[in-house]
């Protein structure tokens, strides 16, 4: 009902402007077009100027409004070069913006329309265009140039010590991977993939260093100070690793791994108390189309102090032991022989997929 | 010798090509409804004819964003009246996710492509060029006329795809494989991709019979004395147009039937290591690249944002000096900037794939090459600026557009040189401050040259005025929605609002804009309605508006002003006039201007070495 009544209002308010309109015009061929047109030039020209003033005001009251819930302070130290490169272009390009706004606005009143005016017969002027070419393009090897050392310095390689986590995207959830005790990761074949089995990123059992390797859709642990560097990947169409609070961003694309690094700054339980919100969370968000889950993949990142990330990383089943229950059902293995145990688990795996 | 008799019987064709035209004028009668209406072979039929279709379908683009700004607005109510105009994709009054995935991808494709590309270009390449350069008419008038009517069944294509059970295509304007390859993906991958590429490819070629006829009109049919120095700006901005469609979507068309292939004949271009969740299934495919397809489409839809703003630069560039009654300022740097954007415009288009995991070392070049375009079109506002300076300003309808056009164009511009530089691009791509960034300064902006063009050439299209009135309420309205809808935009992306998100009430990262999304939802309805009062405007004003009485209602230089108030085919009466000046003698030796048909008096001073 209410909306039928806002398309009455609105089409009631159309034929109104409509009739003032067609009014307007009549009188105007009553006034005489000359005298018509230079009190419309005057009234757009004040409004020019107006829309000029009452724009800057509020492009000013628009920054008062926002610049609190913009995510403050970055929390990677990527994230603070990106924030301070931000800094530099806003600096450089808020002088243009203000200086270039006020002069096309300005000219507009100044010069307006009057009687016996002579316009300017000015058609060029080789030193001015020299001028207006050079002074953007030294603004813009400045800007470049920054942009480029920072470029090159967060995506240079990662340090050698850095930990290294996979995450893998899927519609719609992202999937995590850790080493394990061996810090490497095991083989994997997307053909391999068998959620019944718990094989969620089709992991090659045949392969020793996947037998380890902790597979979780909890959350991404992270280590506060610790560089980390992110192995990307999808698991169908093109995602991407969205991290608003480090300012970190990557697609995750099926068929073709890539990668970041970045050290968090802070760890959760910081996070809360400096925003003053007990739930805070970092959060992952899917920052690339994925289908019409798109909106609601989200993952969470916790960063830890380094003695509860190993107390986490303990706790974790490794995804073989996962998918494969009946290695869990066993009594513990002696330490003394676990290759053994491997490789009869490897050719039980192999047997099964050549089924 | 028999050159030299070769070329005399060349000429001899020549005259009689033009009395036959002349003859064939004074037959007018002879023409049925069907051939001065429908299959018109008229330019400025089909340049009508473009501009309506590119209206209807800007109606309709525009409607879809009213829908999905109704569900960004107002996440948590419903609207059952959308459910029984909708069916399932609203049920129970709200927009589904499906849905509104459909909804912003034909926004973004039809605004895009039907509007400010056909829309704009097919309106004023058709209309201007032949008039302003002395031709009767395009080099090629049936292909001219298979360029609309290749344009027409495309859009009935893309129409249809919105009435499939499937829904039409949902993966972004950009649609992405594996997204848009994979029907068990996405509902909109099924049959409705299939008809959105369909569509796509007869608009390419739409889009190249144009293009094709404009490049060599322009090269081949200009009047005597009009050299290309001598060409209004609009004309070099649709030449730099033309040359870019046609070297840049036969590529996109190439990306195309790849993802055709893909997804119909088995191939492996776009997809690799696949396993699908809907179906539980691994896919065979191994070894493309999903990356592939972003280069071939972004080395189009890069130079497509060109396509799209350069026909505005021309016609702001013209409207701003006939209504400042001074020449434009820096002929030689305008056309010079045109054509290092148009350059440039190739090389630029990794741009949009920093993230995507390109070779950092590459990305430098795109950033250094993506920013270099800045110093062009910093000359180009300056110009402007320039060109207003002392001059004596008449705020004409189009006039204010060309003024609101360099305003919005200055404040995109200035963003582009955030997401031109890769550093902040990780931050900042894919989120609000994108949109932002790219509809205030192609969407907007490209509206705004438009609506320029419409109200400066509305009088030589139809013979009547358009409603001031109605005119200033539209521009006043329109510039203050526009910033008020787009401005606080950038302030969500800074906060790494992402697109394409229907609800964040999930995410406590984003969700504190819940005020300002209700807010921009409303201006959003308002800067429609008023876009539907053009409209009406518009069609009022072709059978009731004022009437044109005097030939140059604008005292304008250029050549099309030289016709009879309603033209014919074959746009002049007897002889097409010669040119002996450039476009821009405003105000020159104290007179208010000069007819670019009026030859250079002993006493004048002398022609400026623009």
């Amino acid at each position: 009902m209410s909306t039928l009544l806002i398309i009455a209002i609105l089409l009631l308010g159309f034929i109104v402007v409509f009739q003032i309109a067609k009014a307007s015009e009549y009188v105007s061929v009553l006034k005489g077009e000359k005298k018509t047109f230079e009190q419309n030039n005057k009234i757009n020209g004040f409004l020019l100027l107006a829309f000029m003033i009452l724009g800057l005001i509020g492009v000013y009251w628009c920054n008062e409004l926002y610049k609190g819930k913009i995510l403050g302070e970055a929390a990677s130290d990527h994230g603070e070069k990106i924030d301070t490169m931000l800094y530099i272009t806003i600096a450089i390009t808020g002088v243009v913006f203000i200086i270039t706004q006020i002069l096309l606005f300005w000219f507009s009143f100044k010069y307006q329309y009057k009687e016996g005016r002579k316009a300017f017969y000015y058609p060029h002027n080789n030193k001015l265009e020299v001028i207006w070419t050079v002074i953007p393009a030294i603004a813009l090897t400045v800007l470049v140039g920054f942009g480029l050392y920072y470029w090159f310095k967060i995506t240079g390689d990662a340090p050698k010590e850095a930990n290294v986590v996979e995450i893998t995207g899927k519609q719609f959830g992202w999937i995590y991977r850790y080493p394990g005790k061996d810090k490497v990761f095991g083989k994997k074949y997307y053909k391999n993939i068998d959620e019944g089995k718990l094989n969620q990123l089709g992991l090659i059992w045949d392969d020793k260093a996947s037998h380890d390797d902790v597979v979780t859709n909890e959350a991404m642990y992270l280590v506060v100070g610790k560089p980390v560097k992110l192995i990307i990947n999808s698991r169908d169409v093109v995602h991407d690793v969205g991290l608003a609070h480090f300012r970190m961003k990557m697609d995750a694309v099926p068929g073709t791994p890539t990668t970041m690094w970045f050290t968090p700054k802070y760890t959760t339980a910081q996070m809360k108390e400096k925003t003053g919100n007990p739930d805070f969370e970092y959060e992952i968000s899917c920052d690339q189309m994925c289908g019409k889950g798109h909106y609601s993949m989200k993952g969470i990142v916790k960063v830890v102090e380094p003695a509860e990330y190993l107390l986490w990383l303990a706790k974790q089943k490794p995804n073989y032991v996962m998918s494969n229950p009946e290695l869990e059902s066993k009594p513990a293995v002696p330490v003394a022989t676990p290759a053994d145990s491997t490789v009869t688990a490897a050719a039980k795996i192999a047997g099964s997929n050549s089924n | 010798m028999s050159q030299e008799v070769n070329l005399h019987e060349q000429v001899g064709e020549m005259t009689t090509h033009e009395v036959h035209h002349d003859e064939h004028h004074g037959h007018h009668h002879k023409e049925t409804f069907i051939t001065k209406y429908v299959f018109s072979q008229d330019h400025k039929m089909i340049a009508k004819q473009f501009l309506i279709t590119g209206m209807i379908w800007a109606i309709i683009g525009g409607l879809f964003s009213v829908l999905f700004r109704l569900q960004l607005g107002f996440p948590n109510e419903t609207f059952p009246i959308l459910e029984d105009i909708l069916g399932k994709w609203a049920a129970g009054g709200k927009i589904q996710p499906e849905f509104y995935y459909a909804l912003t991808t034909m926004h973004g494709t039809v605004l895009v492509f039907f509007v400010l590309t056909a829309g704009l270009s097919g309106t004023f390449a058709n209309f201007l060029i032949p008039l302003q350069l002395g031709a009767r008419d395009m080099a090629s008038p049936f292909m001219n006329m298979l360029s609309y009517w290749f344009f027409f069944i495309a859009s009935i294509v893309m129409i249809s795809s919105l009435f499939v059970q499937t829904g039409p295509a949902s993966g972004g304007w950009t649609v992405y494989p594996p997204l848009s390859a994979l029907g068990d993906a996405s509902e909109g991958s099924k049959i409705g991709m299939d008809l959105w590429l369909i569509a796509m490819a007869l608009f390419v070629v739409s889009s190249l019979l144009g293009g094709l006829n404009y490049i060599s009109t322009i090269l081949n049919m200009r009047t005597k004395g009009m050299s290309m120095t001598r060409m209004p700006l609009t004309i070099w901005a649709l030449f730099f147009t033309a040359v870019l469609g046609v070297l840049s979507f036969p590529v996109l068309l190439s990306g195309f039937i790849l993802l055709l292939f893909d997804r119909h004949a088995g191939t492996s271009f776009y997809l690799s290591d696949i396993f699908l969740a809907s179906t539980q299934k691994a896919l065979p495919n191994e070894g493309g690249s999903a990356i592939l397809y972003q280069h071939l489409f972004w080395f189009l839809g890069h130079p497509e944002v060109y396509i799209i703003i350069l026909p505005t630069m021309g016609l702001v560039s013209d409207v701003m000096s006939a209504n400042s009654r001074k020449p434009i300022f820096g002929y030689m740097a305008m056309v010079g900037s045109m054509f290092a954007i148009a350059v440039l415009a190739f090389l630029v288009w990794a741009h949009h794939m920093f993230v995507t995991g390109l070779n950092p070392f590459l990305g430098a070049f795109f950033v250094l090459l993506t920013l270099l375009i800045a110093v062009p079109s910093a000359i180009k506002v300056f110009n402007w600026l320039t060109t207003l300076w002392r001059g004596n300003l008449r705020f004409t309808p189009g006039m204010l557009f060309s003024i609101g056009f360099v305003s919005l164009f200055i404040s995109g511009g200035l963003t582009g040189i955030f997401l031109g530089n890769s550093t902040l691009d990780i931050h900042l791509h894919d989120t609000y401050f994108v949109i932002a960034h790219f509809h205030i300064v192609m969407g907007v902006s490209a509206f705004f040259g438009m609506f320029a063009g419409i109200y400066h050439w509305f009088p030589k299209m139809y013979g009547r005025y358009l409603n001031n009135t109605l005119a200033y309420i539209h521009f006043w309205i329109t510039l203050v929605g526009a910033y008020l809808i787009f401005w606080p935009m950038h302030y969500q992306g800074l906060a790494g609002v992402p697109r394409r998100y229907l609800d964040f009430s999930g995410w406590a990262s984003f969700n504190q804009f819940d005020g300002l999304n209700r807010f921009i939802s409303i201006v959003t309805i308002m800067v429609f309605a008023v876009q539907l009062l053009f409209v009406f405007n518009f069609i009022y004003s072709i059978f009731k508006g004022r009437r044109v009485t005097s030939q140059n209602p604008w005292g304008a230089t250029t050549l099309e002003w030289t016709t009879p108030i309603n033209p014919g085919h074959g746009n002049w009466e007897g002889e097409i006039p010669e040119v002996h000046r450039w476009a821009y003698d405003y105000g020159k030796d104290g007179r208010d201007f000069v007819p670019q048909t009026e030859p250079i008096s002993p006493n004048e001073s002398p022609e400026s070495k623009h």
